[in-house]
């Protein structure tokens, strides 16, 4: 393990930079969220972005292909897949979880080569929390650990210190750049540190959410639960939940008409808008109360149901600091879930 | 605010009692104590309506959906609230028979960060329109302060700087639409973002111009119908400041064809669909786009 003064961390982002692009919080107009590292830049370790940092391997709108039509035939091109390797820092422990939620539905049988090709591109740097980041966290909810995040490579800050520790082949080859930066450390202050960590989540307002009955075998009794009824009633169908989860894997195919051509491309959809899914024959969901419920229903119970029980929310609590109603999954879980003791 | 609240509380749950109104549109607490949602409430769950300083969020655009159900539902209006609510009805957007608004004071709400930034800029505790009104004479006082200070901020930098400015803030947008949806004004069945024939889609986040697009034209939409109630300000989640280009809308306006509140008069034609003597000439309107 190695560990570094955080009064040197752009000496370490600078290195990073060296040799690949590097993706972390940073504070822009007040708010942070995944951005190009540039020297000067107001890097936000210790706050929540804003969006979620999926726009990495999924971006928020991505050209498909393109067909350009010259007289009577028809062009296809397909763009180039990235080849550029990026370094995404600072990832928390629930969006860490988050690749693995996306991986299953992106890198299964079919692979999703434009996803696919930004996965093997990046190499993540996850920060183990020391400390619920907010009082909305409720990753201990999902069996996810708050102090010891998935990634290539772990960091954790504590006091005045970085510390970092490889996981993959990837990690070792960033943390060799880096190496003459740093000096070796057992890292013996971290274990007592995550401990306290844990037992704070632990003690964490939503922490005591009890997923209980949220499975395959309670499916048909979660959809016709009376309690959707009140539960969607000020929702204003903004979609602002699904653009700020780090799950929500939906998105839609449009064709824009260039005028010499089309430009085939994808955009992130929300199964909170009226025109989500909707086909020539007109049968997508009709109500504000089917779409609301489709959201819920797709992170708590067909995911788990489909993928041997692993839910597709991971706790960050975006959707419950920014619903403008604050008619969170939080609110979802525990009116329909079991009751803790 | 406690008697006032406790006063309005037991004079909803009395209206629905007598079979006055069907039912309340009110607000009820969240998981965390800073989180009020607006619901409806009716005989079985009537005790679960609160009102206190959390209930910021603007009730008049339900009413538009609400007031189309059967029989009649009592509405908690605050005075901010009272404007779009007018507003809507000179729009003819909701049905006047079908709601009792009931007045109900307000000493300025707060969310999690503390005082809402529409009351420390609240234009005044009158209502514009109620059946009844409850408050006393601290929900009278308004706060000292001047709405258009940012806005002539904005007007003396330099184009350059402006927009600047504007990038910094909406490029942070993330299309979700929620400033769009909970803006009271913004009560199209169909949205011209929405319609799909548009060649664009208003939810994919393609390039800056588009963003920009997407804001000013939404502001020009609004303008002469916006309150300023800070709704959209209010929800967004990047924290962008949306009413800073309303109320430079609010503020040409007024400079121009004079003083003029979306919303207090329900009779009134706003002075972007009215002519009057007074009114500026057109090239005066032209030569300060130069
Ligand atoms: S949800 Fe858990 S891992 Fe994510 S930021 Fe909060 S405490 Fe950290
Ligand atoms: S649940 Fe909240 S954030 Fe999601 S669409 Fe409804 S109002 Fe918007
Ligand atoms: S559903 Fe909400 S809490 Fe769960 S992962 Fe998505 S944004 Fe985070
Ligand atoms: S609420 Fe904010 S982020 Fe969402 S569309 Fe409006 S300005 Fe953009």
């Amino acid at each position: 393990m190695l560990k570094l003064k955080t009064a040197n961390a752009d000496a370490l982002y600078s290195r990073i930079s060296d040799s690949a692009k590097l993706y972390l919080p940073v504070k822009r107009a007040g708010q942070v969220n995944y951005d190009l590292w540039e020297s000067g830049c107001e890097v936000t370790l210790g706050e929540m972005t804003v969006k979620s940092p999926k726009d990495l391997f999924f971006p928020q709108s991505e050209d498909l292909m393109a067909f350009r039509v010259s007289g009577k035939s028809i062009e296809i091109e397909n763009p180039e897949l990235p080849t550029e390797p990026f370094v995404l820092f600072g990832v928390r422990a629930c969006d860490a979880r988050s690749f693995d939620v996306l991986d299953r539905v992106f890198l299964s049988d079919p692979v999703d080569s434009y996803y696919e090709a930004r996965r093997n591109c990046g190499t993540v740097v996850s920060l183990g929390c020391l400390e619920p980041l907010r009082e909305t966290c409720f990753c201990s909810v999902f069996g996810i650990d708050l102090a010891e995040p998935e990634g290539d490579v772990q960091a954790w800050v504590l006091g005045d210190e970085m510390y970092l520790s490889a996981k993959t082949e990837k990690g070792e080859k960033l943390l060799a750049a880096v190496k003459d930066l740093c000096e070796e450390t057992d890292g013996a202050p971290l274990a007592a540190a995550k401990d306290e960590a844990r037992a704070k989540m632990a003690k964490n307002p939503l922490a005591d959410l009890d997923l209980t009955g949220f499975d395959g075998e309670h499916m048909m009794e979660k959809f016709n639960a009376p309690e959707w009824k009140d539960l969607y009633q000020a929702c204003l169908g903004c979609g602002t939940c699904t653009f700020v989860c780090p799950t929500c894997q939906c998105y839609d195919i449009r064709d824009f008409d260039t005028g010499h051509g089309i430009q085939r491309y994808r955009c992130w959809d929300s199964c909170m808008y009226s025109d989500f899914t909707m086909m020539a024959a007109g049968t997508n969901r009709k109500t504000q109360m089917e779409r609301f419920r489709q959201r819920f229903m797709h992170k708590l119970v067909y995911f788990p149901a489909n993928n041997e029980g692993m839910y597709s929310c991971v706790g960050c609590g975006r959707c419950v600091s920014k619903c403008p109603m604050h008619l969170h999954i939080a609110k979802v879980i525990r009116t329909l879930g079991g009751k803790k003791q | 605010m406690q008697a006032v609240a406790e006063k309005v509380i037991a004079r909803a749950k009395e209206l629905l009692a007598s079979g006055e109104v069907q039912r309340v549109l009110g607000w009820e607490k969240g998981e965390f104590d800073y989180e009020r949602t607006p619901a409806l409430f009716e005989q079985g769950n009537i005790d679960k309506l609160v009102y206190d300083k959390f209930c910021a969020a603007n009730l008049s655009k339900k009413l538009v959906e609400v007031s189309k159900l059967e029989g009649k539902t009592l509405a908690l209006i605050k005075p901010c609230d009272s404007l779009s609510l007018n507003q809507l009805l000179c729009e003819h957007r909701v049905k006047r028979e079908n709601i009792y608004v009931l007045g109900v004071g307000c000493k300025g709400m707060e969310g999690k960060d503390g005082l809402c930034m529409k009351c420390e800029f609240c234009k005044g505790k009158n209502f514009a329109i109620s059946d009844e009104v409850i408050d006393d004479e601290s929900c009278r006082e308004v706060p000292q302060s001047d709405r258009f200070a940012a806005v002539r901020e904005l007007e003396e930098k330099t184009p350059e700087e402006r927009y600047a400015f504007w990038r910094s803030e909406l490029s942070k947008c993330i299309r979700c639409n929620a400033c769009r949806n909970v803006c009271p004004a913004c009560t199209c069945i169909k949205c011209v973002f929405d319609n799909p024939d548009s060649g664009v889609a208003a939810k994919a986040n393609v390039d800056t111009f588009e963003e920009n697009q997407f804001h000013i034209i939404r502001a020009f939409h609004v303008a002469g119908r916006c309150t300023d109630c800070g709704e959209c300000s209010r929800v967004c989640p990047q924290g962008i400041p949306l009413h800073l280009l309303n109320r430079k809308f609010i503020k040409d306006m007024d400079t121009l064809y004079g003083d003029y509140q979306a919303g207090e008069d329900a009779e009134a034609r706003h002075p972007l669909i009215n002519f009057t003597k007074a009114d500026a000439e057109p090239s005066v309107v032209l030569n300060r786009g130069e």
